[in-house]
């Protein structure tokens, strides 16, 4: 709050409500419906529909297929999650290191960003399209049986492969700019101190960065819940068999090819739940960020 | 300090090719003819069809239907993602303004939906949107592409925090010498948040340009396809019809998608990097 204010009038009302009425339009309305679809049963040509209360939520999360993708999401997530961070952290220390070609190599490592992850996705399948992708070839001299439309742990690889390919780049422009901004001072005395690199970068910097590394992680999970849906869309549109459906695929593939507004409803709504639980994390830490 | 080893830089190097090396192919591959990609796979070296291709690409319709050019789906991603960047830079400059510097009844309650947006990402209420904007006769139009878009909290925030690190002195200042409400936004605040707001525009442009899922179910027709939708529905033509697959175009198609954002991060990277960092603070 600032301690000067303009005076009561209507004059915020109107700065405000051109946010607020989209919000109320397109954030709130649907989501509203959301919860109330999330209740409601529908023939099969939505033409009539009863209201089942928690029916929805017990028939979707109590099915195979439900608790395959939140497996797999949950794997999934977790793979992205800690790959993509560890790699940009390493990659981050390095360049933070080098004096000669520093901007050179920031450049060609977060230049990625810009990349849509559908069109990551699109280039990644290219490479694995057993007609002309070497990347296919190369799994499989390697000695892989490798066949990523059949089986399910190489559908994996390919999407997790994908996801932390795509994430490197932003968790290291963090990252980086993270080790920045450890003074020098700081540094300096603990190189004096310690003389094994290794062992200054887990008892000094790494500590340091904490804030940074939790921060990430939030973001790399919220990331790997919902952005990947363009990755995965364009790469195994969950298959082999739901193999690598995530959550929110699911709740797309249910909704709009499958019609089933109910349960895709319920899902939504656990779906928001789960966001609000991260939203949660993501605040407490926040406001502990302002005290470090 | 001691000097980085060789080490430090070969870790480096591998990471810079990890990044880049996929692009790079997907380019080199791009401009060779379709015969050679199916004979020997993908390139790492330039071919001669670059030209050839690329025209095909964004002169010649393709599709299903045969009605879409990349021509046409670069103009929508552009609309799409300097709409959405410009859009999201007024609402939440205008939001913010309002929060930071009056005080009102309703300023609480309010905060408190502009912060909800942030527990309702678009996929899980991708339904009950699609039936709102299609009742609203909106599907297929570039408002109901854009609009439903921009509402979302972050650029809110982001200027709000920028707004409170401004001086209250300067608002005394103002308003002594007479100025209103829209006269100190406009006069003061805007010309003081000029970098602020080019890093978000960067980094909105980007993020609009990449939106995938919403333009994917509100757009029917291959006309309105922005280039990041598009090039999936037409990479399924190109390798599933009965014809010899056309590799080569689906890959210049990921480049074309992949090329204004990443020239645009690229020329701006400073004020991108310092926007990215600072908003998500």
């Amino acid at each position: 709050m600032k301690r000067v204010q303009f005076e009561h009038s209507p004059i915020p009302y109107l700065f405000i409500a051109p946010q607020i009425i989209i919000i109320v339009i397109f954030f709130l309305w649907p989501a509203a419906q959301a919860i109330y679809q999330s209740f409601l049963l529908e023939d099969a040509f939505g033409l009539s529909s009863q209201f089942v209360w928690f029916r929805n939520y017990t028939d979707t999360i109590f099915s195979d297929a439900w608790l395959q993708a939140a497996g797999f999401t949950l794997v999934f997530s977790a793979l992205v999650t800690f790959l993509s961070l560890a790699l940009a952290l390493l990659l981050a220390v390095k360049a933070n290191e080098v004096i000669q070609g520093a901007s050179t190599y920031k450049t060609l490592l977060m230049w990625a960003y810009a990349i849509a992850p559908p069109v990551a996705g699109l280039m990644g399948n290219l490479m694995f399209n057993p007609l002309i992708g070497d990347l296919y070839a190369f799994m499989n001299t390697i000695g892989f049986d490798f066949d990523h439309k059949l089986d399910s742990v190489d559908a994996g690889f390919v999407v997790v492969l994908i996801s932390v390919w795509k994430q490197v780049s932003v968790n290291f422009i963090f990252f980086l700019s993270g080790l920045q901004g450890i003074p020098k001072s700081v540094t300096e005395a603990a190189t004096m101190d310690c003389k094994s690199s290794f062992r200054r970068f887990w008892t000094i910097t790494f500590p340091l960065l904490a804030p940074t590394t939790f921060f990430l992680m939030v973001i790399n999970i919220t990331y790997a819940f919902f952005e990947t849906f363009g990755i995965i869309d364009t790469t195994t549109q969950g298959a082999p068999g739901g193999a690598t459906n995530t959550l929110v695929y699911k709740v797309f593939q249910d909704g709009f090819r499958g019609a089933d507004i109910g349960g895709s409803s319920a899902q939504s709504v656990v779906l928001m739940v789960m966001v609000l639980a991260l939203t949660v994390i993501q605040f407490r830490f926040i406001e502990k960020k302002v005290h470090y | 300090m001691t000097r980085p080893g060789i080490t430090t830089h070969l870790i480096l190097i591998c990471g810079a090719i990890f990044m880049t090396l996929p692009v790079w192919v997907a380019f080199a591959t791009s401009t060779h003819a379709p015969e050679t990609i199916l004979r020997e796979g993908l390139q790492i070296l330039p071919g001669g069809h670059f030209f050839e291709t690329y025209k095909e690409v964004l002169f010649v319709e393709g599709g299903v239907m045969k009605k879409v050019t990349a021509t046409t789906m670069m103009k929508n991603s552009m609309i799409l993602g300097i709409g959405f960047a410009v859009g999201k830079v007024i609402i939440s400059m205008l939001a913010a303004y309002a929060i930071v510097y009056f005080r009102f009844r309703l300023a609480v309650p309010l905060f408190w939906i502009i912060f909800m947006t942030l527990l309702l990402p678009l996929e899980v209420r991708i339904i009950p949107s699609y039936e709102v904007v299609a009742g609203m006769g909106l599907l297929d139009t570039y408002t109901g592409l854009i609009v439903p878009l921009i509402a979302s909290a972050t650029g809110t925030f982001f200027f709000r925090q920028f707004f409170r690190s401004v001086p209250d002195e300067l608002l005394e200042a103002a308003r002594l010498d007479g100025a209103s409400a829209w006269g100190f936004f406009i006069d003061i605040l805007v010309p003081l948040s000029k970098t602020m707001i080019a890093a978000i525009l960067i980094i909105m442009f980007v993020v609009g340009w990449n939106q995938y899922l919403w333009p994917l179910i509100m757009t029917t027709k291959e006309e309105n396809y922005t280039l990041v939708i598009g090039i999936k529905q037409i990479y399924q033509v190109l390798s599933e019809g009965g014809e010899l697959p056309q590799f080569q175009k689906a890959f210049a198609l990921t480049i074309l998608a992949t090329l204004p954002p990443v020239l645009v991060v690229l020329i701006f990277q400073n004020w991108f990097v310092k926007g990215l960092v600072e908003s998500e603070k």
